[in-house]
């Protein structure tokens, strides 16, 4: 049984390669990241030059991609689910541009926010732009839906979207690998307008995308991925869509499941296969791991008045990951009685890291405002985010990358003098750039600080797009130079530090401060040595 | 056969590889294995727990039920009692007994140990004490790995084979030291469950 033990994300980069990519593009993300890091790392991307450098951001990656299919080859995007909102408008649009090199996008949500913002589902978005979904129920699924989705999405013509949670992107499994399929050779799409979206063009190309409907519901009625188990009890069945059907295997080790089962692993919803199951059941439970859009959509499919339980009828919780336990919950199955977490264990949250330059800065940063009344801190995404929590409390705002400088702007043009933004340097080459070009324009007040590590450590110490470019991007802009101020961030520098602040809250214009020292894991990795979390 | 444990600790204290120690040792008995790791935020020196699932059948779940873990692993005291809730009730608690308090409110350590031993099954071993005496406190991992070994129903030759595979390319000395941390926890166990 020599099998690859490999993570969900890390089958789905061997499943890229494997599949006969010749590029990938993506920004990091949990649970996304490590897709791409094993792109780069493998020996395969180096003998054969695939393209594999992080992006600026998802936008960007998206668009590349589509221009990599546009000229033929097959390439993979990939991001976590808030990073398919900033490449929405070109994600909608791709499904009507369709593509010419075959093109997977992968999105890893994040169902129980184990990092992230909040816990959309993907799903949704590719409903909403009408292409086929591939959503893995195991590690060997992740690998070869995603080697076959390039095939599948030259088949249907659009982008195919690969949908995976945080379990399976970072659950070990042996793999079973495949041979390697050949690249694509460099071709234009034989019609030269396909992907020139003006309207007379774009409604054609609509109609055709909604013609194509059909196409993608058989692609699902005839995928190995979907099936139908018939059971002997008619009373319920259970649609299991992706990674749901392990919790409910889980629950049926010893002895078989009574019940119909739908396993759904491939969308749009397989109609013909959908009737089949409802003459098979009176009652489903649906098991989805995320919005509850399954659950919704069949109500509106099934010819007779069946009951749909699920997330919306309170048989599953409303939000949240799903798991075994709650799978026998909603099946009247009882759980192992266990006992509960003694009292004294305290929560043990993330913390920054001894030694890292984050820590000055919000040090020198409260000793600055704290003059001045609460609450003027804007902040964004990444480990300073970290500093709205004790012993820092210093920052009032964590929305969407790039957030902070917009919405200090904002603030600030309702009156709120000082306002503050804190971005790292990540953040900013993402989408911090344009409105800072905003802030400009409208000589807003404001102070924006750059809290600088050289590199996108949340994710775990990614290559920065912004090292070496954020004066002079801050420049280009427009910023005064006398208000660009460098400094870097350490304990003895700190006096220096609130000056600096205290002379550019009183400049009334846009001041950027760049604090700038390495990140003290990519320091550790580079010279490999420990470092440890800060009490 | 089956063998869920659950392995706990702080992000950053290494637990993920105690975890390709017996990963390897699973593969190379042709047994099927899954485990569910953490990644992101929580490494940062927060509250970190792997999933690893061992069994001569296919397994399901990533995550291990709740009340059906046969043994916690855990690097740090206070980590280990996070997780009783999926402990079965004949399972072990394997633990560490040095804490790691990156945290300002971390609790009295002697009430920790007392609630640790509660425990109708368990080992508390000083595994950094143990490394720190053998040279070297960075293998307490792999002394915790050795005092777990009773449990994990895969024999001591295969976790040694292991330790040598997955240290080999660090050069025979780093091999000499995990095994004999490896020893060093198992001895322990024997003596003390
Ligand atoms: C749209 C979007 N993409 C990606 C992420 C994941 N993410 C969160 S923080 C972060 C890194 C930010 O890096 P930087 O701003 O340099 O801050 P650092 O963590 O280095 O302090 C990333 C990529 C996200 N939350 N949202």
């Amino acid at each position: 049984m020599h099998k690859n033990l490999l993570l969900g994300v890390e089958a789905i980069g061997q499943g890229a390669i494997d599949g006969g990519i010749s590029g990938v593009y993506a920004y990091p993300g949990t649970p996304s990241t490590e897709i791409t890091e094993y792109i780069q790392a493998n020996e395969i991307t180096k003998e054969k030059g695939i393209r594999s450098k992080w992006s600026a951001n998802e936008k960007t990656a998206y668009e590349a991609a589509l221009g990599m299919s546009y000229a033929g080859k097959r390439t993979m995007v990939c991001m976590k689910h808030v990073g398919l909102n900033v490449a929405a408008d070109a994600f909608m649009n791709s499904a009507i541009t369709g593509i010419n090199g075959g093109m997977v996008v992968t999105v890893a949500d994040d169902p129980s926010m184990h990092s992230s913002q909040n816990e959309q589902d993907s799903r949704f978005y590719a409903k909403f732009a009408m292409i086929p979904v591939l959503e893995p129920t195991n590690q060997q699924e992740a690998y070869e839906m995603t080697r076959e989705g390039f095939q599948l999405s030259e088949d249907l013509g659009v982008p195919v979207m690969v949908r995976i949670t945080t379990r399976l992107a970072h659950s070990r499994a042996g793999i079973k690998r495949k041979e390697v399929i050949a690249e694509n050779d460099l071709i234009l799409p034989s019609n030269p307008s396909q992907f020139v979206l003006l309207p007379a063009i774009a409604r054609k190309q609509y109609k055709g995308l909604l013609d194509k409907q059909y196409l993608f519901e058989q692609a699902s009625e005839d995928s190995k991925y979907n099936s139908f188990t018939k059971g002997t009890d008619k009373s319920l069945g259970i649609i299991a869509c992706g990674i749901t059907h392990n919790y409910l295997a889980e629950n049926y080790k010893d002895d078989e499941c009574p019940y119909s089962i739908l396993k759904l692993s491939q969308y749009p919803i397989p109609g013909k296969l959908l009737a089949k199951f409802e003459d098979c059941c009176e009652e489903v439970l649906v098991l989805e791991d995320g919005y509850p859009i399954v659950e919704e959509a069949v109500k509106g499919i099934f010819k007779k008045d069946m009951k749909v339980s699920g997330r919306l009828t309170g048989a599953l919780p409303r939000d949240g990951e799903l798991n075994a336990d709650l799978v026998a919950l909603s099946l009247g199955k009882e759980v192992e009685k266990t006992v509960s977490i003694p009292e004294i264990v305290t929560n043990r949250p993330p913390a920054l890291c001894q030694g890292c330059g984050h820590m000055d800065m919000y040090d020198a940063l409260n000793e600055a405002v704290n003059v001045y009344s609460k609450g003027r801190v804007f902040s964004d995404i990444g480990c300073y985010t970290l500093g709205a929590l004790p012993p820092y409390k210093s920052i009032y705002s964590c929305v969407d990358m790039g957030a902070s400088i917009t919405m200090a702007k904002g603030a600030s043009d309702a009156g709120l003098i000082p306002a503050i933004a804190v971005i790292g340097d990540s953040t900013f080459t993402h989408s911090g750039i344009t409105g800072l070009l905003d802030a400009i324009n409208d000589k807003a007040n404001v102070v924006i600080v750059i809290s600088d590590n050289e590199a996108v450590s949340m994710t775990g110490g990614q290559e920065s797009s912004a090292v070496g470019k954020i004066e002079s991007i801050c420049e280009g802009v427009g910023v005064d130079p006398a208000h660009i101020r460098v400094e870097t961030p350490m304990r003895k520098n700190h006096d220096k530090m609130v000056q600096i602040f205290n002379e550019e809250i009183a400049y009334d214009g846009v001041s950027v401060i760049i604090f700038r020292r390495d990140c003290i894991q990519v320091l550790a990795k580079r010279k490999k040595i420990k470092p440890v979390s800060l009490k | 056969m089956k063998v869920d444990i659950i392995l706990a600790g702080v992000g950053g204290q290494g637990i993920l590889s105690i975890a390709s120690i017996i990963g390897d040792a699973v593969l190379s008995e042709n047994l099927f294995l899954k485990q569910a790791e953490t990644h992101g935020m929580s490494q940062r020196g927060g509250a970190v727990v792997s999933h690893l699932r061992i069994s001569d059948s296919e397994i399901a779940s990533d995550l291990i039920p709740t009340g059906s873990a046969d043994l916690i692993i855990s690097v740090e005291p206070m980590e280990s009692l996070r997780y009783l809730p999926f402990l079965s009730s004949n399972g072990y608690l394997v633990t560490n007994t040095t804490p790691f308090e990156n945290i300002v409110n971390y609790p009295d350590i002697n009430d920790i140990i007392a609630e640790v031993k509660k425990q109708p099954h368990f080992v508390a071993i000083d595994a950094d004490k143990i490394a720190a005496d053998l040279g070297n406190k960075r293998v307490s991992n792999v002394v915790i790995l050795g005092a777990a070994t009773p449990f994990i129903k895969i024999t001591p030759e295969k976790i040694e084979a292991g330790i040598k595979r997955i240290f080999g390319r660090k050069g025979d000395k780093i091999v000499e030291l995990n095994l004999k941390a490896f020893k060093a926890g198992l001895e322990f166990a024997l003596k003390n469950s």
